[in-house]
């Protein structure tokens, strides 16, 4: 199989298995694209610099690209091939998902997110609920 | 093969998990904290792209740059590299979801899903 025939075949995968199959439905969730979009934009960053300096190079023969190394066009994007997209879709759809199927299990789903910010944050909250109750006759 | 040029791509890893760190320590997204549910969210992925990516580099879809890498090699072919790669890109997968749900309140983990 070429590249692209490998990498549409992998985002289909990863849709059956978030639907379907484990029924995470991450892909119907505003929390995956908002993620996601921070991911992509890193993707970019990163997979640029992998492809642009050709740490990595493609073979014309099974890619899209034609073989030269272009900022945008040519079936590529920020450098690197649109094959990667997918790829990369793939990888982190599968990462998510089973993140959520263990933690669906108990596995390690505690302790829960928390941290300075949070911390920071309820404190706010709470001084403002304080000064609503203060602010009343 | 000499010098900074052979770190061009573990680089990219170190300056992955450096700025995903913030997360973990300021955000509080505790995924570095779980190892158990972490290890068996990676592993998979592990196995899975480095299965990929060794079927990709016997097909001829890429090549890597000795000159930019360390030169260790897995399995005569793969670049420790891209088995790094494989294990810090998920871990910043799992850590921005994370950062996303606890800064818009969305649990990960629904009650019924």
């Amino acid at each position: 199989m070429t590249y692209p025939q490998l990498a549409v075949l992998g985002v289909v995968v990863v849709v059956l298995l978030d639907l379907v199959v484990l029924r995470v439905g991450l892909l119907r969730r505003a929390l995956f694209w908002t993620a996601y979009a921070i991911m992509a934009f890193f993707q970019l960053l990163t997979n640029g610099w992998l492809t642009g300096r050709e740490i990595v190079t493609y073979n014309p023969e099974t890619t899209l690209t034609s073989g030269q190394v272009v900022l945008l066009g040519d079936w590529r994007i920020a450098y690197a091939p649109v094959e990667d997209i997918m790829f990369g879709f793939a990888m982190i759809v599968l990462t998510v998902d089973l993140w959520v199927v263990w933690g669906r299990r108990g596995i390690d789903l505690e302790p829960y997110a928390d941290g300075p910010w949070q911390r920071r944050r309820d404190a706010r909250a709470a001084q403002a609920a304080q000064r609503a109750r203060n602010a009343r006759p | 093969m000499s010098g900074l040029l052979q770190y061009a791509y573990l680089g990219v890893l170190a300056f992955i998990l450096v700025t995903t760190l913030p997360l973990e320590l300021y955000l509080g997204v505790r995924v570095w904290r779980r190892p158990r549910r972490l290890a068996l969210t990676v592993l998979p992925v592990v196995v899975v792209f480095t299965v990929w990516d060794l079927y990709a580099i016997s097909r001829d879809h890429w090549f890597f740059d000795p000159e930019q890498t360390t030169g260790v090699l897995l399995f005569g072919v793969l670049p420790l590299e891209e088995l790094l790669f494989f294990i810090v890109v998920p871990i910043a997968g799992v850590m921005t979801l994370e950062a996303v749900s606890v800064v818009r309140r969305w649990p990960a983990v629904q009650e019924t899903t």
